[in-house]
């Protein structure tokens, strides 16, 4: 409780004026304040240099990680988290493009190969792609950006990342005890009423995933909320807390509707309740319906984030104001609104209604829009930029070729005549990995590589960094590229074994996904090496201006020992050069004497 | 594109076409034909031909080839100059205003333009809309069958395709003819399924209890790679089989190995009838228990317990017989007191029932014989 209130102090105007007083007296924040007119070299240090502790070491033993509401230590456990998740399913991937190599490979039995389909896309949707960016860096990142010392509900965030974990397992279960899970990570029915194979545990397991996935975007949703520092108002957010919020918006209106479904397949399953089994009058369409009402939102609530990052990524290195801020802000928003009413595009073939397609088939287009507004706003920023081609940005870019081809190719798919000869063809599975991997895991990437000076302390080997971008990036076109054509020729999805024809492409397809495999080894390689080894960086290297650039490197356990300058976070002309620090910092801070003057804001 | 990547393809390389055609099948449907088109891609097969369809596509077997590909095609191009231009504008802006030493400078520039930014936004929208109206067009085509095309009954089950032709013989490939409108009535007996002809650019999926229909007409002769495309389980992969497009009637007669019928399907479905229904329903058109059945297919609409009306049609018939309390009809009420016959009667035996009540209604609309016999003749 003492920790809310603590928290709160961040809106203090709001408080009576006795806790007011009270609270400002016991904060360090207080004292420093008056200081900061004319900041001495001293308090210049302690603010913005090394820390003696940092949230990594104030506390030591298991218990103090296991037992911690530190939103940035839980934060870091889902990113370990979500990292092996996203190691394993990988590895699934790449046994199953090993068994594709031959048209009539016999590596794998046609039942391995089905369990090792659904696992890999179980695994990834679950257990990765859902939480990765909001999970792990959103939680990291967000309440920093606040100005705030945690995020609402601390509680609630631990128990988020418990029942990943639960979920998780339970998941993973399936292979152990369920005997494997080979439904396709769709779950559709009637096969799955019949298999014998783990749905139960798996199900279960995205049940509870899907709890983790609802306590984070309420938390968020309430954080943001309410714990915005004072002057800092909607249009003062950084524009990845517009996506985070608009993505917690999905996960807290949409999750439901799936944990209702995989209960009541559940039920089915055990009960034979005659929901969705047509042997006893139900609907197998009908959980085609509820399934993607989640699923189809839960697409937008993998690439959100994604484009959030971006948008800070291609700001932060132009050292420019990102293009059309409340254009990017708002398509979040309508992407979100629009996204919860497309489901049915999943369904062109299924057997709905002409008329009901036809409509789903015009509002999928028209989602079309938004996404095309962020990526020209994006090249926009670039305009006049002074662009530093880091890796984090390397992987922006990467990020907007990627994400390029993923979202021209949905027209392919949201066109209806078109749609029928693609649907469920390797065109399908190769537009939805250019959006999901080429879009959401290149963005996290390019997110760990430009927050990990803030989370660890110290500057990874940018050259490597570079390195790994190439491969991922050139990896993951050899990998997916080839299954357009497949695709458009007609290749099935979830073929163990294929016509000659599609030999070739499959080949080319394994040797790319090696290729990404590498990449993707090599990026967390030097990553992990620089937490470890890595050169000491100030507490903003980059020049960014958002306000998680104002706490030291690696954050002090209270976020920011001094009360946080509230400025726009794209005026970079707020950040000065410090060398004693050899560091940013904000320009109060900054030594009057070196400090150059204000340019003229451009505003208009 | 006949050749492989040779570190990964090892012995392969080396195979005869016979030897990958008898490789091919140990991965289908037992007793199909291997499609030629399925060895190698019929069409441009170089990566710098890109920008004609026949790199991209199947052959076009079917009179939605044409459309389906040149609306393929025109968002093709319309993605390529957007793409292009995008990759084209963001390398230029990168490398023109790339940081030069330490020296942080951004020339001042404006941070937002509403006129840019609305036109950007509603300018490709009209891409758009010729793509969504040329889609939804083809979509009501391929939707829109002519009157009395020929209807074929598929039934699609783990792992394994059942065609059935109105003269009551079957086959495990599908055989088409040329410049038949061809409407297939396909049915599942477990999960769900779904038939895709590339060639023909036609999918649809077969969701078990109740029937899906997919219309097309062949247009060029041939045999074509058939698929399932709704993942079934473990052989999923192995529904693969051929449809063959004959040039005329006489040629498929006798170019297919038929899974022969004594009776046509109407006149099992009238012995089925006189088993389990006759003894609440009559075929004079008077009411007795349940309501007569040879009036049934005359009506489009049929009024309901407790008002309504339900649409006269072969998926009203058989949720009748397997789910009787579902529609009552008007002055049967007010419950129905007829049992139900799921899992009593096969999908099969449905699929005839409801070919004799059509037959009752109007014999010529039916296939073969008249309602003394039912017997097929010979050759027929």
């Amino acid at each position: 409780m003492v920790r809310l209130k603590r928290a709160c102090g961040q809106t203090a105007n709001k408080l009576p004026d006795e806790t007011q007083q009270r609270q400002r007296q016991n904060t360090v924040a207080f004292k420093l304040k008056k200081v900061t007119t004319m900041a001495t070299a001293e308090t210049r240090n302690k603010i913005f240099g090394t820390p003696e502790t940092n949230y990594l070491n104030c506390t030591k033993g298991w218990k103090s990680w296991a037992f911690t509401l530190d939103h940035k230590r839980i934060g870091v456990m889902y990113l370990v988290g979500v990292t092996i998740a996203l190691f394993l399913a990988g590895a699934f991937a790449l046994i199953l493009r090993s068994h594709l190599v031959k048209f009539d490979s016999n590596m794998l039995s046609y039942d391995r190969y089905n369990q090792m389909f659904t696992l890999h896309g179980a695994v990834m949707v679950f257990a990765f792609i859902i939480p990765s960016i909001p999970a792990a860096l959103g939680n990291f990142v967000l309440p920093m950006m606040l100005g705030a010392k945690d995020v609402a509900f601390p509680r609630m965030n631990l128990a988020s990342f418990y029942l990943w974990i639960v979920g998780t397992m339970c998941l993973l279960g399936a292979i152990l005890f369920g005997g494997g899970l080979d439904t396709g990570w769709t779950f559709y029915t009637p096969y799955s009423i019949e298999t014998e194979t783990g749905v139960i545990w798996a199900t279960f397991g995205a049940f509870v995933l899907g709890f983790s996935s609802i306590f984070t975007g309420l938390n968020f949703l309430v954080t943001v909320n309410t714990m915005r520092s004072p002057g800092q108002t909607w249009f003062k957010l950084p524009l990845f807390l517009w996506s985070l919020y608009a993505t917690s918006i999905i996960q807290v209106l949409a999750t439901p509707v799936l944990g209702i479904t995989l209960l009541l397949l559940i039920a089915e399953k055990t009960m034979h309740i005659g929901v969705f089994d047509p042997r006893y009058g139900g609907d197998p369409v009908l959980f085609q319906h509820f399934f993607w009402f989640y699923s189809h939102p839960a697409v937008y609530i993998m690439i959100l984030p994604g484009m959030g990052v971006i948008s800070e990524l291609i700001s932060v290195y132009s050292q420019k104001r990102i293009f059309g801020y409340s254009f990017i802000a708002f398509s979040s928003v309508a992407i979100a609104l629009l996204g919860f009413l497309v489901w049915g595009h999943h369904m062109f073939t299924s057997g709905q209604s002409p008329l009901v397609t036809l409509i789903f088939s015009a509002i999928t287009f028209s989602v079309a829009i938004p996404s095309a507004v962020k990526v020209f706003n994006w090249l926009a920023t670039l305009f006049k930029g002074s662009i530093l081609l880091n890796t984090p940005m390397l992987y922006a870019l990467s990020f907007i070729f990627l994400f390029g081809i993923g979202g021209l190719t949905g027209l392919f798919l949201g066109a209806l005549s078109t749609d029928i000869h693609l649907h469920d063809t390797y065109f399908v599975v190769a537009h939805f990995h250019f959006v999901m991997v080429g879009g959401t895991l290149t963005a996290l990437l390019g997110g760990l590589f430009h927050w990990w000076p803030k989370m660890f302390g110290r500057m990874y080997n940018d050259f490597w960094g570079r390195v790994s971008c190439a491969l991922v990036f050139i990896g993951f076109n050899v990998t997916f590229f080839p299954q357009f054509v497949m695709g458009a020729r007609g290749m099935p999805r979830r073929y163990a074994s294929y016509d000659p024809e599609f030999q070739i492409f499959h080949q080319i397809s394994t040797v790319g996904a090696f290729v990404l495999g590498i990449g993707i080894l090599l990026a967390y390689g030097v990553l992990v090496y620089a937490a470890r080894y890595g050169k000491r960086c100030g507490s903003n290297p980059f020049r960014a201006a958002s306000m998680e650039w104002q706490s030291s490197s690696p954050p002090d356990f209270h976020n920011f020992i001094h009360k946080p300058t509230v400025n726009d976070p794209y005026d970079f002309d707020s950040q000065v050069y410090d060398e004693e620090l050899d560091t940013y910092l904000p320009r109060e801070y900054a030594d009057p004497a070196k400090t150059p003057p204000r340019k003229e804001p451009v505003h208009h | 594109m006949n050749w492989h990547l040779p570190i990964l393809l090892g012995k392969l390389d080396s195979s005869s076409t016979e030897e990958i055609i008898k490789r091919v099948e140990q991965t289908t449907l037992p007793g199909t034909k291997v499609p030629a088109s399925s060895i190698e891609h019929v069409g441009a097969d170089s990566w710098a031909q890109f920008y004609d369809s026949s790199y991209w596509f199947p052959e076009q077997a079917s009179d939605f080839a044409a459309p389906v590909d040149n609306l393929f095609m025109y968002i093709f191009w319309v993605s390529l100059v957007f793409f292009v231009v995008i990759v084209v504008a963001m390398v230029y802006l990168c490398f023109r205003y790339r940081r030069k030493g330490q020296e942080i400078n951004p020339e001042p520039s404006s941070s937002h333009n509403n006129l840019i930014e609305i036109i950007w936004s509603v300018g490709p929208s009209v891409f758009l809309v010729y793509m969504f109206w040329q889609g939804a067009t083809t979509y009501f085509e391929t939707k829109t069958p002519p009157p009395e095309p020929e209807e074929i009954v598929v039934t699609a089950s783990r792992w394994n395709w059942v065609f059935t032709y109105p003269n009551g013989d079957s086959s495990s490939e599908l055989h088409l003819v040329n410049n038949q409108p061809t409407r297939l009535k396909m049915q599942s007996t477990d999960v769900l399924h779904s038939l895709y002809v590339p060639a023909f650019r036609q999918k649809m999926d077969i969701v078990p209890g109740r029937y899906s229909y997919a219309y097309f007409r062949p247009t060029k002769e041939g045999q074509y790679r058939l698929s399932c495309t709704e993942y079934c389980g473990r052989e999923h992969s192995k529904m693969r089989t051929v449809a063959e497009v004959h040039p005329d009637e006489e040629h498929r007669r006798e170019n297919t190995q038929w899974i022969k019928e004594e009776y046509y399907p109407w006149k099992n479905g009238e012995r089925i009838y006189k088993i389990n229904c006759s003894g609440c329903h009559k075929i004079n058109g008077e009411a007795a228990t349940g309501p007569a059945l040879n009036l049934l297919y005359s009506m489009k609409k049929r009024p309901l317990m407790g008002g309504g009306k339900v649409t006269v049609d072969a998926d009203y018939v058989r949720k009748s017989i397997e789910y009787p309390a579902a529609d009552v009809v008007e002055g049967f009420g007010p419950v129905s007191k007829m049992n139900s016959f799921l899992n009593k009667l096969s999908q099969d035996d449905i699929n005839n029932v409801n070919a004799y009540l059509q037959k009752l209604n109007d014999p010529s609309s039916v296939a073969g014989g008249t309602i003394e016999t039912g017997l097929r003749a010979d050759g027929e």
